[in-house]
């Protein structure tokens, strides 16, 4: 759900402002999530998902990337074994996070148990980018729970909104959903190897397409951070030396 | 979508956000499991869009779709919020089946 982008929050001269601006960050990502929340639970309804099944997603599955791609494949009529592939690969990527919170999560296993459903990419992006394990625990919680609360307020909203609304096609639905990811996509792009990347991650999937079944290009896409990997060394090498 | 498939996806996506916390020991990531971290979802992302335009059941096709993907990315590369990205690429194609 990296629908905004996530900057650090700028140091502060003041001792008890950071705390605060972690809070307003939270929140201002948080209703920015729930415009897309809205936009989601639209799509989930024109998909054929009951105004139920959308809001149970968002609450249950929230992961944002995974459940457009999910209803994504349900809309150009893909079955829903199928529908899973695509979800499942980059839910895939909430695992890395996990690990990579571990030193940030605090409590009891169950309470870290509980916290585990708020990983998603912003909450770690926020977490990520404080400085003490402790900002970062509370940034992460911040983060997590403004973007759950907005994120299935939004579902509902749109999954609401969009009953009723019409011939998926006619009205262009269809192309939300690969312009949501790149709207996702763009402002990832600026990290170095991302266009390396992404570009391999594109060809792989272009090639296996029309020989692959549904769902095998995007597990196989994987790959393409590969090249990225080495092209952002070779930036950093670069770096060093000039 | 059944009720079924729906549980399934959301029990998978939970085991992957918990088993981390709830698995692993405290400690630091190695810088290269670091580097692989930061660029994982693009690869996704990209495979994901060229799916999503272009895919036509195990062929590729081309149809209103990837006129609305060129606004979307024109759109989005400009910095254009969220909403409007995603309403041109609709309106794109939309307009385009209309004609």
């Amino acid at each position: 759900m990296s629908v905004t982008q996530i900057r650090p929050v700028e140091a502060s001269t003041e001792r008890a402002a950071p705390e605060r601006s972690v809070t307003r960050a939270a929140l201002a990502i948080g209703v920015a999530t729930g415009a897309y929340g809205v936009s989601f639970g639209v799509l989930s309804v024109a998909a054929g998902l009951s105004v139920a099944q959308t809001s149970v997603m968002s609450l249950l599955v929230f992961t944002g990337a995974s459940q457009f791609a999910a209803v994504g494949v349900i809309a150009s009529g893909g079955a829903a074994l199928a529908a899973l592939a695509p979800a499942l690969v980059l839910a895939g990527r909430n695992a890395i996070y996990g690990f990579a919170l571990v030193p940030i999560l605090r409590g009891s296993r169950l309470a870290r148990a509980a916290q585990a459903q708020l990983i998603i990419d912003e909450s770690t992006a926020m977490a990520r980018s404080q400085d003490d394990p402790a900002a970062a625990h509370r940034a992460f919680l911040a983060t997590g729970l403004s973007i759950f609360v907005f994120w299935n307020l939004g579902t509902l909203t749109g999954a609401l909104l969009g009953t009723g609304l019409g011939d998926p096609r006619a009205l262009g639905l269809d192309a939300m959903f690969p312009a949501a990811f790149v709207a996702l996509l763009s402002p990832q792009l600026r990290k170095p190897g991302a266009p390396t990347a992404a570009v391999a991650g594109a060809l792989i999937a272009l090639v296996l397409i029309p020989v692959a079944p549904v769902g095998v290009p995007i597990l196989v896409a994987v790959a393409g951070v590969v090249p990225g990997v080495l092209a952002s060394r070779r930036v950093a090498a670069a770096t060093d030396v000039g | 979508m059944t009720w079924t498939a729906l549980i399934a996806l959301a029990a998978c996506a939970y085991a992957f956000k918990a088993a981390g916390p709830v698995l692993a020991r405290q400690g630091e990531l190695r810088p290269a499991v670091e580097q692989v971290l930061a660029l994982l979802a693009i690869p996704i992302l990209a495979a994901v869009v060229v799916v999503q335009t272009l895919d036509g059941g195990e062929r590729l096709t081309i149809d209103a779709r990837v006129a609305a993907i060129a606004v979307a990315a024109l759109l989005a590369w400009r910095r254009a919020p969220f909403l409007v990205v995603v309403l041109a690429a609709a309106a794109t194609a939309a307009l385009l089946r209309a004609i």
